[in-house]
C-alpha cells in the first residue's frame, strides 16, 4: 500500500531518516551542476528551507554536493524550494554592494495546480483531487510538453508531480535557463488560452485564424473530452451543469434555441449524445446569429479542459518552485518525476509517501545480499558505500531515481554533442 | 539611390555613402565638426520631434492614420529626411542631404542628454524606437530591403508549410530565433517551430525594431561611461542638462515648498487641487486606511512632490494605516521602511521623483484592489461618469471629458476635469505631471502670481550661462549659445 498511513506528526522522525538514507544527493548535484559547464553554477543557486514551525529561510547556497548534504541533514527541511543562479553566493548576499547582486539564470517552470480549476471540475474542489479531475493533468501535460518540444525547441524536460494537487514542469536547457524575464512570460502568454478571474464567465475566445498552436492543443482535448468531461464530470447531465454550459454560448444564439435546448434536456439522456445534439442546435441556428460563434463547441472544451497556469510563476528568473524529491507535508508524498511514456497511467495515489519509503528501508529483499557483494567487487565499492547506494533501491523510490538519472543521462549526452560541435567547428582535433 | 543633382553647396561629399539611405540604425558616431549653433538647433529640432512622438502615442492609436499624417507633418517640418522617393528639386530649405546629416547627429547629441539615468534612458529608447517604426513602416518594400542589406540585416528566408498540409504562406518568410521576435509570439501572431519565429516580410518591422533597441540600450549604456568627459566641456554641460529636463519640463524633486502644506489641508486641498487620481488615491486611503504597493508609490511620491517632509510623511501613513489593521509595531517595521525609500532614506539611497501622467497611464496597471493609475484609463467609464457625477461636475463638461476618454486622450481629459473644477475656460498649461495640475491649481487659487519667475530650472541655465561667460574666455560661439540658450524655454514651454 503506497499511502502506508503517513501521519504528518510524524514527519520530525521521518525526515531524518530521508535525507540520510534516500534522498538522491547525488543526482540532485549532477543536476544543477551542469557537467560543470558554467563556472559556480552550483556554488551561486539559491535554496530556500521551511523549517519546523514554518520558519523559513531564504539565500541558502552551499559550495559541494557534501555541504549540501550536510546541512540537510543538519537542518531536515520540511520543504525544499530551488531558486535562481545568482551573480554572487546567495548565502553571502548581504555583503554584496546594494545593486549587483543579481538572479542570472533559471530553469524555465511552470506550475499547474487543480485549484485554478474549481470553477470547472464538479468532482472536487480546493485541495482535492480524485482519478476523474486528475486527467485534466494529463491534457496539460500533453499540450504543454508538445508545444515546449516542437514549437519552441526545447528538449530536457523534467515534469514533476508536486505532492498533492498538480505538476510542476521544469525545462532544464541551457536556452531555457539564460531566458530573459520578458521572454518567459511571453511564452507563458503563448501558452495561455484561458484567461479571466471570478467576474468573467467566458474565459475561452477564438478568433480566425486559429493558430496550429491551437489546432493542436485542440486535437489533444478533443481526444479526453468525451470521457473526462461528459461521462466523468457529468458536464450535461444535471440542469445546473447543462446551464453553465449554455452560459458560454453567445447570448443571441441561446435566446434562438432555449426552446430547442430544453427539449434537448428532456428527451436526450446519454450525455454523449446530449452533446452532439446540442452542438446541432447550435450550428444550426448559428446561420442567424450576428456574432457568429463559430468555434462555440471548441471554445467550450477548451474551458473545460485547456491547461491553466500561473504566469507569475514561470515569468520570474527569481522565483523559487517546490524541488523535486522534496516531500510535500500535508500528503508525505514525495514530489516524484513522471514519466510520460505512461502518462495515462500515472496514479498520484501510487506516489510513494515517506512514510511508506523509510518503512521499506527495514525489509531486506530476498537474494539481494549476494548481488551486491558481486556488485561491490565489480565497482570496487565500499560495504558502508554500498548501503548507502542500496539504500533507495529496496524502496519504491528506486525507480523514479532511475527515470531522474535518464533525465540527467539524456542532458549529458546532449552536452557533449555541443562541445563535439563547437570543437569541430574550431578544428580542434 | 536618388539625389537632387545641382546643390547650394558645392561641397563634393565623399561621405554620400554615409548617408545613401533616409534611415538608419545610428552605427558610427559622426566624425565631423560642428558648430556650437548647429550643435543646440540640432538637439533642440530633434527633442521637439521626440515629443511630439511622445505627446501622439498617447493621444492616438500607434500607426493609425492620424498618427502616422500628424507624425509625417512634424518629421518634415522640422526637416527630418523622410520618404526617399519625395526627393525634390528645392531650391529653398535644406538638401535630403542635410536632412539626413542632421538626423544622424541629432541622434547622436540627444544620446549625450539621455543617458544617464534609467528613466531617460528607457524614454528615449521608447520615443526613438516609435519614430524609427513610423519611418520604417512609411518605407516601399525596395527600401525596406535595401535598408536591410546595408545594415547587414539578413535573416534567413525559407518557405513554410504548417502541418497537415495548410500552407502558412508562399511568399518567402523570415526565420528568427524566437526570442527576436517575442512581441509576436506572446500573441501568437507568428509560427513557431523548433524554437524558430516564422515571420511575413511584411512584419520585418517587429524583428528590426527589436534589434534597434537592443543596439540603442547597449550604446546608451556605454556612452554613460564616457560622459563625465563630455560634460567637463562647459559649453556642452548647461545644455545638456536642460535638454534632459526638458523631457518632462520639470521633474518636480526639487520642492521649494517643503514644508510648507500641512497634514490638516490635505483634505482639503485633495478636493481643490489634486488631480483625480490622486483625488481617488487619497479617498481611498482614508476609507480604507489602507493602499497597496502600487497605490502607496504613486500617491506617496506625490505627496513628496507637493512638498511633505518626511516626517509628515511618515506620520501621515502611520496614523491613517493604524485607524486599519495594521498595529504600530507592524507600520514601523513594514511600511515605514518604505516611505523613507521614497525620500531616498534607505537602500539605493536614490530620491525617487514623484510619477508623471505618462508613467501613471502606461505601466503598472491596476488590477483587483487597486486604485492607482490613471482613472481617465483605467476606469470603467460608467463608474467614472459617476463619480464626475458626484463630484458636481456639470453634465455638459462630464460629457466633454467621457468623448475625450473614448479618444483615448487621457491627459487632455483630466485638463478638462482641472477647467470643469476651476471654473476657468481653458487651463493655460498642457498637463503632463499630476504635480503639475497641482502646482497650477494652487497658482491659480492663490491669485494668479506669475509662476514662470519661481522655477528653478531655467534659472540654473541662466546661473551656468553667466558663470560661463565670466569664466571662458569670450568667444563669439559662446556668446551666441547664452542668448540661445535664453531662449530655448520658449521651445518647451508650449506644446
Amino acid at each position: 500500500m503506497s499511502t502506508s498511513d503517513y501521519d504528518p506528526a510524524c514527519l520530525p522522525d521521518l525526515l531524518p531518516l530521508y535525507y540520510r538514507r534516500l534522498f538522491p544527493f547525488s543526482q540532485y548535484y549532477r543536476w544543477l551542476s551542469y557537467g560543470g559547464v558554467t563556472k559556480n553554477y552550483f556554488l551561486n543557486r539559491e535554496f530556500s528551507f521551511t523549517l519546523k514551525d514554518d520558519i523559513y529561510v531564504r539565500y541558502q547556497s552551499f559550495s559541494t554536493q557534501n555541504e549540501l548534504e550536510k546541512e540537510m541533514q543538519k537542518m531536515n527541511p520540511y520543504k525544499i524550494d530551488i531558486g535562481a543562479v545568482y551573480s554572487h553566493r546567495p548565502s553571502q548576499h548581504n555583503t554584496v554592494k546594494s545593486g549587483t547582486f543579481q538572479a542570472l539564470e533559471k530553469e524555465l517552470v511552470f506550475d499547474i495546480d487543480m485549484t485554478d480549476y474549481d470553477d470547472v471540475r464538479s468532482c472536487c474542489s480546493a485541495a482535492d483531487i480524485c482519478s476523474k479531475c486528475w486527467t485534466l493533468m494529463t491534457i496539460a501535460i500533453r499540450i504543454l510538453d508538445r508545444a515546449l518540444r516542437d514549437d519552441f525547441g526545447f528538449q530536457h524536460l523534467l515534469w514533476v508531480y508536486s505532492g498533492r494537487r498538480g505538476v510542476h514542469c521544469w525545462v532544464c536547457d541551457e536556452a531555457a535557463r539564460k531566458l530573459s524575464v520578458a521572454a518567459r512570460s511571453a511564452v507563458a502568454e503563448y501558452l495561455s488560452l484561458v484567461k479571466g478571474g471570478e467576474e468573467t464567465v467566458k474565459k475561452v475566445v477564438l478568433s480566425d485564424p486559429i493558430h496550429p498552436f491551437i489546432s493542436q492543443s485542440l486535437s489533444v482535448v478533443e481526444r479526453y473530452f468525451p470521457q473526462y468531461a461528459l461521462v466523468g464530470q457529468d458536464l450535461l447531465s444535471s440542469k445546473e451543469s447543462v446551464d453553465k454550459v449554455l452560459s458560454l454560448l453567445p447570448e443571441d444564439i441561446l435566446c434562438h434555441s432555449l426552446h430547442d435546448l430544453l427539449n434537448l434536456y428532456q428527451t436526450e439522456k446519454n450525455p454523449l449524445k446530449r452533446w452532439d445534439k446540442l452542438k446541432a442546435v447550435v450550428h444550426h441556428k448559428r446561420a442567424t446569429s450576428k456574432k457568429g460563434g463559430q468555434y462555440f463547441e471548441k471554445e467550450i472544451m477548451l474551458q473545460y479542459c485547456y491547461p491553466r497556469l500561473d504566469v507569475n510563476v514561470s515569468k520570474g528568473v527569481n522565483h523559487l518552485l517546490k524541488s523535486p524529491f522534496s516531500v510535500h507535508p500535508k500528503t508525505g508524498r514525495i514530489s516524484v518525476p513522471i514519466d510520460l511514456r505512461n502518462l495515462d497511467k500515472f496514479d498520484p495515489f501510487e506516489v510513494p509517501t515517506i512514510s511508506l519509503i523509510c518503512e521499506e528501508l527495514d525489509k531486506p529483499r530476498a537474494g539481494e545480499e549476494e548481488e551486491d557483494d558481486t556488485k561491490d567487487k565489480e565497482n570496487e565499492t565500499d560495504p558502508g558505500e554500498r548501503r548507502k547506494i542500496r539504500d533507495y533501491k529496496r524502496t519504491s523510490l528506486a525507480k523514479y531515481i532511475k527515470m531522474f538519472d535518464q533525465f540527467l543521462d539524456a542532458m549529458a549526452r546532449s552536452r557533449k554533442g555541443e562541445m563535439l560541435k563547437k570543437s569541430d567547428l574550431q578544428k580542434e582535433f | 539611390m536618388q539625389f537632387t543633382g545641382r546643390r547650394r553647396k558645392l561641397t563634393v561629399h565623399p561621405q554620400n555613402e554615409l548617408y545613401g539611405h533616409c534611415l538608419q540604425l545610428y552605427g558610427q558616431p559622426p566624425l565631423e565638426n560642428i558648430s556650437l549653433s548647429e550643435f543646440e538647433t540640432f538637439a533642440v529640432e530633434r527633442l521637439k520631434l521626440l515629443k511630439t512622438v511622445e505627446n501622439l502615442g498617447v493621444s492616438f492609436v500607434k500607426m493609425s492614420e492620424q498618427y502616422s499624417k500628424k507624425l509625417h507633418a512634424e518629421i518634415s517640418g522640422l526637416n527630418f529626411p523622410f520618404r526617399p522617393e519625395v526627393v525634390r528639386e528645392c531650391s529653398t530649405g535644406p538638401s535630403e542631404y542635410e536632412k539626413r546629416r542632421k538626423d544622424h547627429i541629432s541622434h547622436f547629441i540627444l544620446r549625450l542628454a539621455y543617458c544617464q539615468t534609467e528613466d531617460l534612458r528607457r524614454w528615449f529608447i521608447q520615443q526613438e524606437m516609435d519614430l524609427f517604426r513610423h519611418r520604417f513602416t512609411d518605407l516601399l518594400p525596395k527600401y525596406k530591403t535595401e535598408f536591410l542589406h546595408r545594415n547587414n540585416l539578413k535573416y534567413d528566408t525559407v518557405r513554410l508549410y504548417w502541418k497537415r498540409l495548410m500552407l502558412i504562406s508562399t511568399f518567402a518568410l523570415v526565420q528568427v530565433p524566437f526570442q527576436d521576435a517575442l512581441d509576436l509570439v506572446r500573441t501568437r501572431k507568428v509560427f513557431l517551430q523548433g524554437g524558430y519565429a516564422y515571420i511575413p516580410h511584411q512584419d520585418i518591422v517587429t524583428i528590426v525594431l527589436n534589434d534597434f533597441r537592443t543596439r540603442l540600450s547597449k550604446a546608451l549604456a556605454l556612452t554613460a561611461r564616457s560622459l563625465p568627459a563630455v560634460q567637463s566641456d562647459e559649453r556642452l554641460q548647461p545644455l545638456l542638462n536642460h535638454l534632459s529636463h526638458a523631457y518632462v519640463g520639470q521633474d518636480y524633486s526639487i520642492q521649494k515648498n517643503i514644508g510648507k502644506v500641512s497634514l490638516e489641508q490635505i483634505d482639503a486641498l485633495s478636493a481643490k487641487s489634486f488631480p483625480l487620481c490622486m483625488r481617488q488615491l487619497h479617498k481611498a486611503l482614508r476609507d480604507s486606511h489602507h493602499l497597496r504597493h502600487g497605490g502607496r508609490m504613486q500617491y506617496g511620491l506625490f505627496l513628496k512632490g507637493i512638498g511633505l517632509t518626511l516626517e509628515q510623511a511618515l506620520q501621515f501613513w502611520r496614523s491613517e494605516f493604524i485607524r486599519g489593521k495594521v498595529d504600530a509595531d507592524k507600520f514601523d517595521k513594514a511600511y515605514a521602511y518604505s516611505i523613507r525609500h521614497m525620500f531616498g532614506k534607505e537602500g539605493k539611497r536614490t530620491d525617487y521623483t514623484p510619477y508623471s501622467c505618462m508613467k501613471v497611464i502606461l505601466s503598472n496597471p491596476p488590477s483587483q484592489g487597486d486604485y492607482h493609475g490613471c482613472p481617465f484609463r483605467h476606469s470603467d467609464p460608467e463608474l467614472l461618469k459617476q463619480k464626475l457625477q458626484s463630484y458636481k461636475l456639470s453634465p455638459s463638461g462630464i460629457i466633454q471629458i467621457l468623448d475625450l476618454v473614448k479618444g483615448m486622450h487621457y491627459q487632455l481629459a483630466c485638463q478638462k476635469y482641472f477647467e470643469l473644477t476651476h471654473n476657468i475656460e481653458d487651463a493655460g498649461f498642457s498637463l503632463n505631471h499630476p504635480n503639475q495640475y497641482f502646482m497650477e491649481s494652487q497658482k491659480l487659487l492663490s491669485g494668479g502670481k506669475d509662476i514662470k519667475k519661481e522655477v528653478e530650472m531655467p534659472q540654473k541655465v541662466q546661473e551656468n550661462a553667466a558663470a560661463n561667460g565670466a569664466s571662458v574666455q569670450p568667444q563669439p560661439n559662446t556668446t551666441q549659445a547664452e542668448e540661445e540658450m535664453g531662449d530655448l524655454d520658449s521651445y518647451f514651454l508650449d506644446e
